[in-house]
């Protein structure tokens, strides 16, 4: 004990030599001291050389207090001169927010900046519990960072787009830190299966949603079973619309059901196929209809109508294609029947207004078009036939011209040699 | 009745002096006889191109805004408007290849020899033209493949020395490829080049005529000779209905692809590539190093093939020694070499 005591005597005096040249040399005694201490003393130092606060202008002293132009370890950590020490962590939000919350402050550095934070923060289930005096939950720095905190657009800052799911999994996939909270631990690993993820991660897609889009970030709350279409509303707004004009938006009220969940699940949100509609096994429709009743028959109804157009449409670019191979121009044809393909994806939009008859006028009209591409490819195809019977006679009579006037010269050439 | 027409027709119109003159002309009948006929096949297609871009005229609209629509119109709703316009495109083509034999048979045969040096030099000029005719006429539909290979072809004549960047702006008619080329290549395709080549190819008739076709030295002044008319003739008609049959079974097998319309904002796509006949010269200047000592490749490149053009056109000035048995050898390798260049360097060109 008596050596260690001494070790970290040795160590401050060190410091306070280095604090001496640091004086000397207009530098920041917290700096020069703590560069020259090792281990967990050390570390601000290196990390916030990247820290945003850095790049601004910020120092040590305008979160831990303390006065760093004395030379004296004793006189710059000491209460009198405001010194903090290690931040509280029921403290941390409100310290943030001496700044963050100041307008007049933070749009000197970037006016978009919103100020808001700390009365978000409050609203949260974090904010709530904090207060309530759980240290455990999250506060600014479990997000941020402490001393190396970076821009959100900076790849390296754990609230990136591409890394904020991970920054949320650190305390929500850890099942020991989550004990006692009754919430699962699986979200992580089942966002990273979802449609949502694929966008972020593959397609690098940053508006692709992540946790905070759905949860929010500063005032992160669960979307309750009202609100969850609203939360899927916020991008997809036409199925939101579709949704709460349906009849299921009745139904599942009535049932404590939340909206888009239902089907498409929360966290881990699959490519929605077809086989999720209609009435043959493994349809979501069956989990609620039953045989005889009219929303069995609407499902079976609409998913027959999609069947259908989808493979009229098929069948028409087949026989485009036939013809386009074999060399005849049916462009124009074509791009029709993407119209035809257009209404495809609408009659999959307004499936989700739970309407046969809302859903059957895209249907009707996607239909229209195949029928007309279809046309066009079976004319021209018969165009191609009549071009090769025109060939064939054409050959046919060049051909026996050819020989005609090839036995004619023959028969010259015969008669001026006799001659 | 019918014969007192004739005789009337025949003597006010002087018909008795051209059938007395027709009777006596006489063509070489020998072992090589055969590849004079590719003249005769080339003026044929020609006269194809004309009639059907002529038909193709009273449709095509040269606006980058109408000029794509106006050729999809053709092939779609005018009435055998696909026909017309396939068989001037492959007729474009193969008036390329037979004048390519054309011109390679007359230098195997030497037929450029003395007194037919100026016979050779219009032939070479109808070459050129034609080359040009190619060159103009493939941007006409306004197409995405047409669009960017007449960038790439206009920035090779802008690597000509010295007019280099004057000759990309006179064919552009501004610095990029736009409307204003369009409507200039079209100039070029139905006025310029049409009116060029009528008196080229007048002129090389006219002398084909004066000098007659020649016979292969080896055969001297005792080649055996054929009635210009009927058998010669006839037989040209036979190979003039051969290429209508190629002609017509190439159009109605494969007709000539439209393609998508033009957007010069759109990035080049991937493979984009000249017309067959410039893919050898496409090829070679892509192999060049874009510096060669202190000279830039594609320069240099330029500069060659200009060069061995111009070597090419004056064969008959500096062959006037070839019944020298040695040297005639060896301008017939150099035939060889440059049949299997321009193959090996198009097919090369054309999967590279």
């Amino acid at each position: 004990m008596t050596l260690a005591m001494t070790a970290i005597r040795l160590a401050l005096l060190g410091g306070a030599l280095a604090a001496g040249l640091a004086a000397q040399t207009g530098k920041d005694s917290c700096v020069a001291c703590h560069g020259a201490l090792e281990g967990s003393l050390a570390e601000p130092t290196a990390a916030f050389q990247h820290d945003v606060h850095k790049v601004r202008g910020f120092s040590c002293v305008d979160c831990h207090g303390g006065d760093p132009t004395a030379l004296d370890p004793e006189t710059s950590m000491s209460r009198a001169r405001g010194f903090k020490g290690k931040i509280d962590r029921r403290a941390i939000p409100e310290l943030c927010a001496r700044c963050h919350s100041d307008a007049t402050l933070i749009h000197r550095f970037n006016p978009r900046q919103r100020v808001d934070q700390l009365a978000q923060y409050r609203t949260s289930v974090h904010g709530r519990r904090l207060a309530a005096g759980d240290t455990r939950v999250a506060n600014c720095v479990d997000c941020h960072g402490v001393h190396d905190i970076r821009e959100v657009r900076d790849p390296l800052s754990p609230v990136h787009p591409l890394r904020l799911p991970e920054t949320c999994a650190r305390c929500h996939s850890d099942s020991d830190h989550m004990k006692g909270y009754g919430i699962a631990t699986d979200q992580f690993e089942k966002y990273r299966r979802s449609v949502h993820w694929e966008a972020l991660s593959r397609r690098g897609d940053f508006s692709a949603p992540s946790c905070a889009t759905c949860h929010g970030n500063h005032g992160a709350a669960p979307p309750g079973v009202a609100t969850v279409a609203h939360v899927c509303g916020s991008c997809h707004a036409v199925f939101e619309n579709l949704f709460t004009k349906s009849p299921h938006k009745k139904a599942f009220d009535e049932l404590g059901m939340p909206g888009c969940v239902v089907c498409h699940g929360n966290h881990e949100v699959a490519k929605p196929t077809m086989a999720l509609v209609g009435v043959q096994p493994g349809s979501l429709c069956l989990n609620c209809h039953v045989e005889g009743d009219k929303g069995r028959q609407a499902a079976e109804f609409m998913r027959s109508r999609i069947d259908e157009l989808a493979t009229v449409l098929d069948g028409s670019e087949e026989i485009l294609k036939r013809a386009e191979r074999s060399g005849m121009e049916v462009s124009p044809a074509l791009v029709e029947l993407s119209g035809g393909r257009e209404s495809l994806i609408r009659a999959k939009v307004e499936l989700h207004g739970f309407d046969p008859v809302l859903m059957d006028g895209s249907v009707k009209k996607g239909l229209e078009i195949a029928a007309a591409a279809r046309r066009a490819g079976e004319k021209a195809l018969q165009e191609r036939d009549f071009r090769r019977k025109g060939l064939l006679l054409s050959l046919t009579a060049i051909g026996v011209t050819m020989a005609g006037l090839w036995l004619a010269v023959r028969e010259l050439e015969r008669r001026s040699k006799k001659g | 009745m019918f014969r007192r027409v004739l005789g009337w027709v025949s003597n006010r119109a002087g018909l008795d002096g051209a059938r007395d003159f027709l009777k006596h002309k006489t063509v070489p009948a020998h072992s090589g006889a055969l590849w004079y006929y590719f003249g005769g096949v080339t003026l044929f297609l020609f006269v194809i191109q004309v009639l059907t871009g002529m038909l193709l005229l009273l449709y095509y609209r040269p606006t980058p805004t109408e000029a794509f629509e106006s050729v999809q119109f053709i092939v779609t709703q005018v009435e055998f408007g696909w026909l017309i316009r396939s068989v001037h495109s492959w007729a474009a083509n193969l008036m390329v290849l037979t004048a390519l034999i054309h011109m390679f048979s007359v230098f195997f045969l030497k037929a450029y020899r003395k007194p037919r040096e100026l016979t050779w030099l219009s032939g070479i000029a109808l070459l050129f033209l034609t080359l040009a005719f190619g060159f103009s006429g493939y941007l006409l539909p306004w197409n995405t493949l047409a669009y960017f290979a007449t960038k790439v072809g206009t920035d090779m004549g802008g690597a000509v020395p010295v007019v280099g960047s004057f000759l990309r702006r006179f064919l552009r008619g501004g610095e990029e490829v736009t409307g204003a080329t369009l409507t200039r290549f079209f100039g070029f395709h139905v006025a310029v080049l049409p009116g060029l080549t009528t008196l080229l190819l007048l002129a090389h008739l006219a002398l084909v005529q004066k000098w007659g076709i020649s016979s292969p030295k080896r055969q001297g002044e005792s080649a055996p000779a054929m009635p210009f008319y009927p058998n010669f003739v006839l037989r040209e008609l036979i190979g003039w209905y051969g290429a209508l049959a190629v002609l017509g079974t190439l159009a109605a097998l494969f007709p000539w692809e439209l393609g998508t319309k033009a957007d010069p904002f759109a990035p080049a796509p991937a493979g984009i590539r000249p017309e067959w006949y410039f893919l050898a010269m496409f090829f070679t200047l892509k192999l060049i190093p874009s510096k060669v000592l202190v000279f830039d490749g594609e320069v240099l490149g330029v500069l060659v093939f200009g060069l061995a053009a111009v070597g090419w056109m004056l064969m008959p000035f500096w062959d006037n020694r070839s019944e020298n048995e040695r040297r005639h050898r060896m301008l017939t390798g150099l035939g060889i070499f440059v049949i299997a260049y321009l193959a090996v360097f198009s097919v090369l060109g054309y999967w590279g």
